[in-house]
């Protein structure tokens, strides 16, 4: 197995795609962590697709047959993980929230990815003033707290207004502020280097145009690290969106579930002994970010020889020992900082 | 062709944001040109807070419309001279920033600056506790990491690091508000300061705001206890938060420079194995942490506004809320605008100091 990885043979599809080729090439503590990763998403992903079938009630839903449900009822009954202050069902409105987190990552990074590739494509590629100008503003934007900037594009964008979608670009148009700086960082740094590469100059040689070869030749090179940065990006797309909850600037609770919204009411409820409100849905925002964390950090390391774990050679060498893996300092340093 | 070849942003060079390389390399023409360079993200960031709050509207509707008659709506709008052309109000706002004067906020009338060193004096406090607890958790634990790589320790400190960044900070306020204030009752649930401790704090003369050294000017020793034990939930909340950061960071850089040559003919000589990993090791692995921990600022005043409204620490970032929630832009902008001066200040001051320990990065 380890040796076909070795050989620059072209493998089957499968194998090379992102999550499993990273699975394939890890080993012992990193595999550890990155099956947890995966375990912990993929149980994210699939109650966000039963949802309907998983949750006893509507996000919204204060009554049924039997009548109206009680106010911050403790756990158990009709009610597993007990009722808000306002008479929600917890357990429903923690299963539901997951819809609106996978929707808005979904929404914010896909926007992000397309504005912030389509950006630094054209700044390293034609260079000059615009890209002075893109480089200067993306650094500002970048240098300044995200939450902060995504708190005034909410309201910018937002205005007190509180429909489903409207909350949810509002929203994921905040978030995607925040990101598209990262992405334009990235690809315009990888789009200089390519340019340079002989491959470019042949294709300009031949009269390939120049969107042809930004499309062509150096986008497909120049979004390797993708797949790394959208699951460190997705993790910090749910802080950022529960974050807006729970300072109020997020999404109605008529609209839609969202976690950081419910830890905002909860905060109330704590000084009085009443945890379920809160916990619950606290509990649903650390699993799905260290889930999606652990996978990213993973994928981050198995990319990097240096931090990647190595099998055992002829049973002598314990994986991971110092002497083969020996960690450059700058080099983890800007993984270190992209996390956070 | 191939002069355009910029390296990839592989280290440092990725994190500081574009940092000029002087070929001349002095010390002094090195700090001159980074300290220029704060001005344009100044000037950008400035920029767009104004713009982004002035397409909302004029700040006096945003604020009190509705709740005015019309006339003497536009009576007042008339009277801020929000009516004029919106880039003869840019300049003049860019005026008066310049000289440091940021306007009265619209719902209670006060000038912004006082305003801001109110409030920010708060937020300082709070950040100061919060690197407390982030350094005093991160950094041996990181040490320990790097000592113990790829052992039981390390994965259990690793995994720790990233449950710190998972939970959200005010996740991380409930837990310990339900825990040491409500259960276990140890720690007052909000606030800076009990009453009695805020009425002899507002009665000092010529107070610093930072409380438990105003507590300790005074001699205060009560309010003082009573100063601490309020710090404490919102200081190891939004610590833990950084904590995790740092603990990383220590973690690969120490490992980084345990596999030095030095620090293996230190083991020869029989250094002990703490003092190689406390002294030797980790003393050249500060540097990229000084430059890491300035970046971490920008996380810190975010989370900052978090905590604040979690604990009703009535700093910057829950004023932030409060005007936000109230529509006043003007204080919006003003909190907003000096945020940004801190993080600006601050990754300049990293830049210097880095430059200061290690000439390399001069250049």
């Amino acid at each position: 197995m380890n040796a076909t990885i070795v050989s620059g043979r072209k493998q089957p599809l499968v194998y090379r795609l992102p999550v499993i080729s990273h699975f394939r090439k890890s080993v012992g503590l990193q595999r550890g962590m990155l099956v947890t990763g995966l375990v912990l998403t993929i149980f994210f992903l699939l109650t966000t697709v039963l949802a309907p079938f998983i949750a006893p009630y509507g996000y919204s839903q204060l009554s049924d047959a039997s009548g109206t449900f009680p106010a911050q009822q403790a756990p158990g009954g009709n009610h597993i993980l007990g009722t808000t202050v306002g008479g929600y069902d917890v357990f429903s409105r923690v299963i539901w929230g997951s819809q609106t987190a996978v929707i808005v990552i979904v929404v914010a990074v896909a926007m992000s990815i397309f504005l912030g590739v389509a950006l630094g494509l054209v700044s390293g590629y034609f260079g000059g003033w615009l890209d002075r100008i893109l480089v200067v503003i993306a650094d500002a934007i970048y240098a300044f707290p995200s939450l902060l900037l995504a708190i005034v594009m909410s309201i910018v964008i937002n205005r007190g207004q509180s429909s489903f979608w409207g909350g949810i670009v509002a929203c994921s148009f905040a978030i995607s502020v925040v990101f598209v700086p990262q992405y334009f960082r990235v690809i315009r740094a990888e789009t200089i280097r390519l340019k340079a590469e002989p491959f470019v100059e042949s294709a300009k040689v031949v009269g390939a145009s120049s969107v042809r070869i930004m499309g062509r030749h150096i986008f497909k090179n120049a979004t390797r690290t993708l797949p790394l940065i959208f699951t460190l990006n997705a993790s910090e797309a749910i802080l950022t969106l529960a974050g807006l909850g729970f300072l109020g600037f997020g999404i109605e609770p008529s609209s839609a579930a969202e976690w950081g919204f419910d830890l905002n009411k909860a905060m109330a409820d704590a000084s009085s002994g009443i945890w379920w409100t809160g916990v619950f849905p606290g509990m649903a925002i650390v699993l799905t970010v260290l889930g999606l964390t652990l996978v990213g950090e993973s994928m981050n390391d198995l990319n990097d020889p240096r931090l990647r774990g190595r099998k055992r050679a002829g049973g002598k060498v314990p994986a991971g020992s110092p002497g083969p893996t020996q960690a450059a300092p700058g080099a983890e340093a800007s993984a270190e900082s992209r996390m956070p | 062709m191939t002069t355009l070849i910029e390296a990839p942003p592989s280290d440092a060079d990725g994190l500081l944001p574009s940092k000029k390389k002087s070929s001349g390399g002095g010390l002094g023409t090195y700090i001159l040109v980074r300290f220029l360079l704060i001005l344009p993200t100044m000037f950008i960031l400035v920029t767009m807070v104004f713009f982004l709050m002035r397409v909302i509207g004029d700040p006096i509707t945003a604020a009190q419309g509705g709740r005015l008659p019309p006339d003497v709506l536009a009576q007042r709008i008339h009277d801020a001279g929000y009516d004029r052309p919106i880039f003869v109000q840019y300049f003049e706002y860019m005026g008066q920033v310049a000289t440091g004067n940021f306007g009265t906020t619209i719902t209670d009338r006060r000038p912004v600056v006082e305003m801001l060193a109110t409030f920010g004096t708060a937020t300082l406090e709070l950040a100061i506790n919060a690197v407390i607890v982030a350094l005093l958790v991160g950094i041996p634990l990181g040490m320990v990491a790097a000592h113990r790589r790829d052992k039981a320790p390390d994965a259990v400190l690793r995994f720790f690091a990233i449950l710190c960044y998972a939970t959200p900070v005010f996740f991380a306020g409930l837990l310990l508000k339900l825990t040491f204030s409500v259960w276990l009752g140890w720690l007052p649930v909000a606030g800076r300061a009990s009453t009695r401790t805020e009425l002899a704090m507002g009665s000092l003369s010529a107070p610093t705001g930072i409380y438990w050294l105003d507590a300790l000017r005074s001699g205060n020793m009560a309010a003082l206890g009573d100063v601490m034990a309020h710090a404490v939930l919102p200081a190891i909340a939004l610590g833990l938060l950084t904590a995790g950061v740092f603990l990383r960071l220590v973690r690969t850089n120490v490992i980084g420079t345990l596999g030095k040559d030095y620090v293996e003919a230190g083991r020869s000589r029989g250094v002990s194995e703490f003092r190689l990993v406390t002294k030797h090791a980790y003393k050249p692995a500060l540097i990229p942490i000084i430059t890491v921990m300035g970046l971490q600022i920008a996380l810190l005043l975010g989370g900052a506004v978090l905590t604040e409204t979690t604990f009703e620490w009535k700093g910057l970032g829950y004023q932030l809320v409060q005007y936000l929630n109230a529509r006043d832009f003007v204080a919006v902008q003003g909190i907003v605008v000096l945020l940004a001066v801190i993080v600006a200040v601050t990754n300049f001051v990293v830049d210097v100091v880095a430059a200061l320990i290690d000439p390399r990065v001069r250049y």
